[in-house]
């Protein structure tokens, strides 16, 4: 019985040592933003907001969570489009090679926004006109994203039973008809999880605008965030913190809606 | 009318699902196509609809050749055996979906899915989502689409497949109404040879890709044409004996049984035959008796107000009908007296 309990305790402490570790970060994020003087110690807050001041008076900050909000939610919206396309096409043609190419696809799209392919896609991109551009840097994210996205989303198409289709398409109702009328609405929560991968990868993603976007006022939070540092070449903890919190909110938020609004799936209607 | 000229299907690989068919769907017809699993029947029906594209031979619905028209201009419609009722949208927008397809105004076409909705007896159910309807309800609500679009031909694959076994029974009943008062030519597709016999007017009875025999369930009860439809259909298996013709009788299971009315004068003595009866048809005495298959008793299974009798003759086993009351006890020494008119020879497979 004692050694039960013994094993109990240890076994909390444990957990709550790990808990504590991973906790420690977010912490900090929640209570540097709102101290005068913030360290790297997770301290009592101060409850002050002159660091959100000082935020907001900054020429780039705001501005640059707008453009991330814009490269995020173009790139999903281009990523689902295109995706849910190819995936259903993919899913219901029977082409040969179709495995081969598929997975062709996926082992090169970990290469295309890696470091590997640095150089070509930024001489890529000058070549093309698209450097310094919000547009070319979607295309270029939308790109990388797209092989990994088709892939996911052929898996849930692949679930769904063909008979949907075939009952509409016997009614009449032509292909972008059905896509649109019933391959949407059923695998929805797939084209949910799409979109919020890839905002969250494009929202997190430093390397390939810092790369692509020489115009501070083009930039996302992301590359803005790595600017904020003091005359010393310190980092200025007061703003990276303050501006650390109000990047995250966005994508927690994000999380939340979606999955009250898409986590669950729809039931029914085939007897199986 | 549905009719099927030399229908071929082959599927990439070779596989041939459908052998040069021919069939003709009368007007109004209730029309079985039935076949043990993998005979081509499903593949038969999904060729009418369109969703297969037949490798040759012709599809004609209501003197139209639809060969090569897509499956939503053959004006039919198709129940699935799963019923693919759509799960995003209510039982309103379910009827109604083949309406929207055809640009009918939303007024309308609420007006007519409730309309059918009413006659399927699904008035307080139009609000609700197919994940909150019974399997019976949601098979009326995929019936009630396929009637929204008074299409010329139904099609039905399976519809009763996914009911449990008693509230089939009802939706048999439910079903061959339904289909009379419509009057439209339906095509159904069944593995259950019980519920072509009690739903079709008349029905095709599938084997590999061939149809094997077509005909009113009477007709395909009685006198099946060949020994595979014989041992296909009936709910107790017919009796299928080896036996030789010797002069005006046949030799069959150790016993002498008359030459059926039906084969007399095209057998030639001496020759190998099968004699087919079904357990139905055959009295059981306990009394010698001429011209009867003599057996002993080796088994006897209840099917309810009657009992099926197994005998072992010379080798063979016969089974027999046996009213409640009179079954006999193992061990006894049967005898099965054959109706003369429902007695069948086959030659090499066919019926003589």
């Amino acid at each position: 019985m004692t050694r039960f309990v013994l094993r109990r305790i240890g076994y909390y402490t444990f957990v709550a040592v790990v808990l504590a570790f991973f906790a420690l970060p977010l912490l900090w994020l929640l209570t540097a933003p709102f101290t005068d003087t913030p360290t790297y110690r997770v301290e009592w807050p101060d409850f002050t907001f002159a660091n959100f001041a000082t935020i907001w008076e900054h020429p780039y900050a705001l501005g640059s969570l707008l453009n991330s909000v814009i490269l995020a939610g173009g790139t999903a919206v281009i990523v689902v489009a295109l995706s849910a396309l190819a995936a259903y096409a993919l899913s219901r043609v029977r082409i040969p090679g179709r495995d081969a190419l598929l997975y062709t696809l996926l082992l090169l799209s970990s290469i295309i926004t890696g470091t590997a392919a640095m150089v070509p896609l930024f001489q890529l991109a000058v070549t093309a006109g698209l450097i310094d551009s919000q547009l070319g840097l979607v295309l270029i994210m939308t790109g990388g994203l797209l092989p990994a996205a088709i892939f996911m989303l052929k898996d849930f198409m692949d679930t769904t039973p063909k008979s949907y289709e075939e009952s509409a398409r016997v009614f009449g109702a032509s292909p972008l008809r059905i896509v649109w009328d019933v391959v949407v609405p059923v695998v929805r929560p797939g084209l949910a999880t799409i979109a919020v991968w890839s905002v969250a990868n494009v929202w997190g993603n430093f390397l390939m605008p810092y790369l692509l976007l020489s115009d501070v006022e083009k930039q996302p939070a992301a590359v803005i965030m790595y600017t904020l540092y003091t005359e010393g070449g310190s980092p200025n903890l007061r703003l990276l913190s303050t501006f650390g919190l109000l990047y995250s909110v966005p994508v927690v938020l994000m999380y939340l809606f979606v999955s009250k609004k898409y986590g669950f799936r729809f039931h029914g209607g085939i007897k199986r | 009318m549905i009719e099927l000229r030399s229908l071929t299907k082959v599927y990439p690989g070779g596989v041939k699902a459908l052998d040069a068919l021919d069939l003709e769907v009368r007007d109004g017809e209730f029309f079985a196509l039935l076949g043990p699993s993998g005979c081509g029947k499903t593949t038969l029906l999904r060729t009418i609809a369109g969703l297969e594209t037949a490798t040759s031979g012709q599809v004609v619905i209501g003197g139209r050749d639809v060969t090569n028209v897509q499956p939503g201009g053959r004006d039919v419609a198709m129940v699935f055996q799963d019923y693919a009722l759509f799960p995003h949208m209510d039982v309103t927008d379910n009827i109604s979906y083949p309406l929207r397809i055809k640009k009918v105004p939303r007024a309308v076409r609420a007006d007519k899915a409730r309309e059918v909705g009413e006659r399927l007896g699904l008035e307080r159910l139009m609000d609700r989502r197919p994940g909150q309807l019974s399997g019976g309800q949601q098979q009326r609500v995929a019936l009630a689409r396929v009637m929204a679009t008074q299409a010329q031909a139904f099609l039905f694959d399976e519809p009763l497949s996914n009911l449990d076994a008693r509230l089939r029974l009802e939706a048999r009943t439910f079903l061959k109404k339904l289909q009379r008062e419509l009057g439209v030519t339906t095509v159904f597709v069944t593995h259950d040879q019980a519920e072509a016999l009690a739903m079709a007017d008349r029905m095709a009875v599938m084997d590999a890709g061939h149809i094997r025999q077509i005909g009113t369930p009477a007709e395909v009860f009685q006198r099946p044409a060949n020994t595979f439809v014989a041992a296909f259909i009936g709910s107790t298996p017919m009796n299928l004996l080896d036996g030789v013709v010797r002069g005006d009788t046949l030799e069959v299971a150790g016993s002498s049984v008359p030459v059926p009315a039906s084969a007399a004068g095209r057998l030639t003595d001496g020759e190998k035959i099968v004699y087919g009866v079904r357990p139905e048809y055959l009295t059981y005495s306990a009394e010698p008796v001429p011209g009867a298959l003599r057996g002993e008793v080796v088994l006897t299974e209840s099917l309810g107000a009657s009992h099926l009798v197994t005998l072992e003759a010379a080798g063979e086993t016969v089974q027999v009908i046996v009213a409640e009351g009179s079954e006999p006890e193992l061990g006894d020494l049967g005898h099965a007296v054959p109706r003369a008119d429902r007695s069948l020879v086959y030659r090499d497979g066919e019926l003589v």
